[in-house]
Formats: structure tokens, C-alpha cells, sequence
């Protein structure tokens, strides 16, 4: 019962490290995962995808998800 | 449609009649649109002088296939494609290359447009520049126009 977590660009650089397993707990969201992490509460501007596809702060995780969090993204 | 991602360098003009002369659908595109970005040597009021850029390998390229999907069942297009580069950057280097063909040019151009603004604002890259002072990383990409950037 896990979860994967990834850190892209600054995020990456500030934690020192790229990805995180972490344990599961039914009913966990985002920003649960965010605040057991980082000990404080997820700034609104941070990106969030699960398994690939973007989506909200307050989303449910389920067992085995692709958690990541990035900052605002500046390609092309 | 066909999505790349690259380290490689390319040279966009090449990639992009290359893909054409791979469609097999001559006679049947009356408007071909594409767009081209290169690195510049300055931005923020600050020189640059290289950049790397950083991706998110599988959410990338499926984000873009979706901007892609989504601009095919938008316009009428016959053909998209895209190629971005990452890594490590020179200056003048092509960073992305958008072609696009149809039958005619409204919805070349839009989806043209559509494709690269979406590109921009959701595509998960992140820019790292390298300038005089050091390294930082790239808050948010331009408007696209000098006037507002005044």
C-alpha cells in the first residue's frame, strides 16, 4: 500500500531528491500527501498530477498512484 | 500525428518537410502551418547564454498527444506534428517545431496557435536558464508579445 510521489525543476532541487514512496492511508488527498511531506500546507500555485493527468489539490488518492508536483511549467 | 521528444539537436525546416513528404496525401492539404521557437539570448531584461530544460518523461508526451487529439477533433486537419527538444540548450538552438496541415488555411493557423499555447501554458517542461550571475529557473513563459512585456 503505497504511493509514488515525483519532485520536477525547483521542487526537485528543494527536497534534494526526485521521487518519494510513501505509505498509503484510505482517504489520503493531495495536499494530505503534500503537508506529510513538506510539514506545511501546499501553496496554491503548485501543479499536480496523478498517474500522469492533471488535477486539484483536494483529489483522493487510491493505492498505487503517480503523485507529482511541479511549479508553473515554461516549455516551448 | 507524430510527437517527439528530443536531447537531439534538429533542424525544425528539415523535420518538418520531412514529415510532410511522409504523408502520402499530396493534392489533398491546401494549407500547411507551422511554428517555429528558438532559443534566445536574453530574457528578463538579463542575458542568457544557455538553458536546460527539464520534462516529465511519459506525461509529457501524452499532454501533448492530447493537445494534438484535442486540435484534430477542434479543426478539420489532415496532419500535426511536434517536436520539442530537451537537455541541455545553445543559443539559437530550435526548441520546438510545430507543423501542421489541412485542407485550408483557418484551420491550419488556428490549430497552429491553439496547439502552441497550450504547449506553453500546460505541457509539463520547466525551463533552467544559465546567465552572467548563475542559474535560475524560469517562473512563467512570456505573453508572446514585446508591448505587454513593456
Amino acid at each position: 500500500m503505497s504511493i509514488t510521489v515525483k519532485y520536477f525543476a525547483v521542487l526537485r532541487e528543494e527536497t534534494g531528491k526526485s521521487q518519494d514512496i510513501i505509505q498509503f492511508q484510505q482517504g489520503m488527498t493531495v495536499s494530505d500527501v503534500w503537508r506529510t511531506i513538506m510539514d506545511k500546507d501546499m501553496p496554491t500555485d503548485i501543479k499536480v498530477a496523478v498517474n500522469m493527468e492533471y488535477t486539484r489539490h483536494d483529489a483522493s488518492l487510491k493505492d498505487g498512484d503517480e503523485l507529482a508536483f511541479f511549479p508553473a511549467v515554461t516549455g516551448g | 500525428m507524430k510527437v517527439e521528444i528530443t536531447e537531439s539537436v534538429f533542424n525544425p525546416y528539415e523535420v518538418i518537410a520531412q514529415y510532410q513528404s511522409s504523408l502520402d496525401k499530396d493534392g489533398r492539404f491546401g494549407a500547411t502551418a507551422s511554428f517555429v521557437g528558438s532559443m534566445r539570448d536574453f530574457n528578463d531584461n538579463q542575458k542568457v547564454t544557455g538553458m536546460m530544460l527539464e520534462y516529465y518523461p511519459g506525461m509529457t508526451e501524452k499532454h501533448i498527444e492530447k493537445i494534438c487529439q484535442n486540435a484534430i477533433e477542434k479543426w478539420s486537419l489532415l496532419d500535426v506534428m511536434v517536436i520539442h527538444r530537451v537537455g541541455e540548450i545553445s543559443i539559437g538552438d530550435a526548441i520546438v517545431a510545430i507543423g501542421v496541415w489541412a485542407a485550408h488555411r483557418g484551420d491550419a493557423l488556428d490549430a497552429c496557435k491553439h496547439i502552441l499555447e497550450d504547449l506553453k501554458s500546460q505541457a509539463p517542461f520547466w525551463k533552467k536558464e544559465q546567465t552572467k550571475e548563475g542559474q535560475r529557473w524560469v517562473k512563467n513563459n512570456t505573453s508572446g508579445y514585446v508591448k505587454s512585456e513593456e
